[in-house]
């Protein structure tokens, strides 16, 4: 169904920079050398999670005019059909997958700038997370402290599957600038394929990486959890992007019963997972991974047990619904209210100044 | 858990088969009656060579008596599970079990990466089982150990069993090297079908060769346990989405130690992903979800532990009364006790689907 309200919060709408001659201007010197003698500027940075042309990374009808300037684009699109307030921004730049890690900094921190130039000063409606290249923690802190005097930058983005495990010590700094900065952490559907995707090895299908995100996504809360990252960092709040939800009522079951056997391995968690889930842990509505039965749609929704959790998305422009029908059917008016308002504010607590119509002092260049 | 033996009425007595049960080698020694000369030298002095840091170890250590029941630890020594008198006095005889699928995760070359070596441990495995278990006791019934690596030996062990009642599934390692939807894998499942065995995919501790998340490998015993969960949903999607069973109508696929209350999200999950994809995987004629409502039996050990425990209705509601079986895990430290696993009233029909005739009707048991 279409949304019922005007002013909703979009959590996961997606930007991508043009080429890589747009991202010149923002880098430094020697970068820009580098790029320019080296042709690294004719590579499309393009992740092999997304493939330009796949059925899912954009909506056939929203293809058109993708590659001009695209602002308009998103304006029509996304921002005026769908009555947003204000559509959250999340730019994966095929840079986080650089295993060259001062490279890979230099590249977030122009795609930040431009984000904030070209975006962010442009059109009052959108905010951003910050990209940050994870494989050097330190880094990543130091584009953090930049652009966190942007008040419209309201999270950190990282994918789901890098180098190792998100709750891994070794990322910790970057958990302590997002709680220094009220930054959320953003954790989108993703691998920069340092790894196979499974267990057992590599897949033959993108189908098949698509639905194994939401096995990522177990893993990383799993990872949260035993590392104690949740009672470290207790202001960090974690959202899961494009992970699909049905899954997450089993993930409360097992890690519940998982942790009452071995809660001696890890002594500072010390409650129950399904609370600290439920407190902490929010998801973007699309993709709804559920069948289109209200019916079960609603009987999923009471084993979460929260009405929290869930935040509005369109995933714009990948596909995940046709039309303006952005909603699954069976969802109450109240939760609609919730999943499109409320919850949004409270999962990106920088966007309340923001949404209060404040105007930025600062702003990243 | 190690309930006192007390009488029961004749009504109350329990009957169950129970899907999981793990016989191991007090030692190598165990096989060499099943192993040339030449192999019983090369254990002594090279022993095996797995795809981990750690000799004869887990890299995380388990919880509790090394991941078994402290009270399984034979009297005179071995580990639990190698000492067939105590298993059928402390769980064959006392919980009622009719028929026993053994599960031998151990030392049948499945992760062995010496491919000569793989093949002899997978024989000896298989012979030890006849002499050491079902020789002994009718009620257990031994699973093929095969080499997935190494299918053309795996179809050749497949097919010197066939046809023995002793064996009534083939074992084989869902810590593959490549997702065992992969035709690689194929010649496996077609002698399995031929022989119309059910292929049993029981995920252990032993890593295939990639990291256990797509992420990366975990820290915690807590996180690598959660990875027999997302690996068995890549072991099923990967079945699914290749198209094993457009080709092998008629494998049946039982998921040992998997969990089984995320199958049905998966399954909603690939039909809508499918819906967008399904170009990609023409060789699918059907909704992903259908393939693994038909293909897939799951075996209930550790039982899921919904926080309303009525909902563990609703998930058997959903992947089906008909495909899930009770086991076990015995003589492991999470082992499911069959009076106290499911806390919530079954009917009769219900019962005993879930603790025999499920089982019954895959494993074709009398």
């Amino acid at each position: 169904m279409k949304l019922p309200l005007d002013g909703a919060i979009d959590c996961d709408a997606h930007l991508s920079v043009p080429n890589v001659a747009a991202l010149l201007p923002f880098m430094s010197e020697y970068w820009r050398d580098q790029i320019v003698n080296r042709y690294i500027d004719r590579s499309g940075f393009n992740l092999m999670s997304y493939p330009s042309r796949s059925p899912f990374t954009v909506r056939d009808d929203w293809r058109a005019g993708q590659d001009t300037d695209g602002l308009d684009v998103l304006r029509r699109n996304l921002l005026e059909p769908f009555r947003l307030s204000t559509a959250i921004c999340h730019t994966l730049h095929g840079s986080i997958a650089l295993f060259n890690e001062d490279m890979g900094a230099e590249f977030c921190k122009a795609v930040n700038s431009w984000v904030a130039r070209e975006r962010l000063d442009r059109e009052p409606r959108l905010r951003a997370s910050i990209l940050v290249h994870a494989q050097n923690p330190a880094l990543a802190v130091e584009e953090i402290e930049r652009c966190a005097q942007d008040p419209r930058f309201v999270a950190v983005l990282l994918p789901v599957m890098g180098e190792s495990p998100l709750g891994r010590r070794l990322y910790w700094p970057i958990y302590e600038a997002c709680e220094r900065h009220g930054l959320s952490l953003a954790v989108h559907a993703g691998s920069t394929y340092r790894h196979a995707p499974t267990g057992s090895g590599w897949t033959s299908f993108q189908s098949e990486d698509y639905v194994l995100q939401s096995s990522a996504f177990e893993n990383l809360i799993v990872s949260f959890l035993a590392e104690g990252v949740f009672q470290k960092f207790q202001d960090l709040k974690l959202v899961c992007m494009e992970s699909g939800f049905t899954w997450l009522p089993t993930l409360i079951w097992r890690s519940s019963k998982t942790w009452r056997g071995v809660r001696t391995e890890v002594p500072w968690l010390d409650r129950v997972p399904s609370e600290i889930i439920r407190e902490r842990i929010r998801l973007t509505l699309q993709p709804v991974d559920a069948p289109r039965d209200p019916k079960i749609l609603n009987r999923i929704l009471e084993q979460i047990g929260c009405d929290d959790m869930l935040l509005f998305s369109t995933d714009y422009p990948h596909s995940h619904f046709d039309g303006e029908d952005v909603l699954p059917d069976g969802l109450s008016e109240e939760l609609i209210r919730k999943i499109a308002i409320a919850n949004p504010l409270a999962a990106f607590p920088r966007l309340a100044s923001a949404h209060a119509g404040q105007k930025s002092r600062e702003t990243v260049q | 858990m190690n309930a006192p033996l007390r009488e029961q009425k004749a009504a109350q007595r329990l009957m169950i088969v129970d899907c999981d049960i793990h016989p191991i080698q007090r030692s190598a020694k165990d096989l060499y009656p099943f192993l040339s000369k030449h192999w019983q030298e090369h254990l002594e002095t090279f022993g095996g060579h797995v795809r981990q840091g750690l000799i004869e170890q887990t890299m995380w250590p388990r919880m509790m008596a090394a991941g078994q029941r402290a009270d399984a630890y034979p009297a005179q020594g071995g580990p639990p599970g190698s000492d067939f008198e105590l298993m059928k006095r402390q769980h064959l005889d006392v919980n009622g079990v009719e028929f026993g699928m053994l599960v031998a995760l151990s030392k049948g070359g499945m992760e062995e990466r010496n491919p000569d070596l793989a093949r002899a441990l997978s024989s000896a495995v298989n012979d030890w089982q006849l002499e050491a278990w079902v020789k002994r006791d009718a009620r257990l019934k031994a699973g093929i150990v095969v080499t997935g690596e190494d299918p053309e030996h795996a179809v050749a062990e497949i097919e010197k069993r066939a046809g023995d009642p002793s064996f009534a599934q083939v074992i084989l390692s869902p810590r593959s090297s490549e997702p065992l939807g992969r035709r690689r894998y194929w010649p496996i499942f077609a002698a399995a079908e031929r022989a119309g065995l059910p292929v049993g995919l029981h995920p252990a501790a032993i890593p295939g060769g990639s990291a256990s998340s797509g992420a990366g490998w975990p820290t915690y015993y807590m996180q690598e346990h959660h990875t027999f969960v997302t690996g068995s949903q890549a072991t099923a999607v990967s079945l699914v989405m290749e198209g094993v069973f457009e080709q092998f109508p008629k494998l049946r696929i039982a998921m040992i130690e998997a969990g089984f209350s995320w199958a049905p999200a998966l399954g909603w999950r690939m039909d809508r992903i499918w819906e967008r994809m399904r170009k990609e995987t023409p060789h699918l004629k059907r909704p992903p979800s259908e393939y693994m409502r038909e293909h897939f039996w799951f075996a209930t050990q550790p039982m899921e532990e919904p926080e309303n425990p009525q909902d563990i209705l609703q998930v058997f509601d959903w992947i089906g009364w008909d495909r899930i079986m009770f086991s076990t895990d015995y003589p492991h430290w999470d082992f499911d006790d069959p009076r106290q696993a499911i806390r919530v009233r079954l009917t009769d029909e219900q019962r005993e689907k879930i603790f025999r005739a499920n089982a019954k009707a895959l494993y074709r048991l009398p």
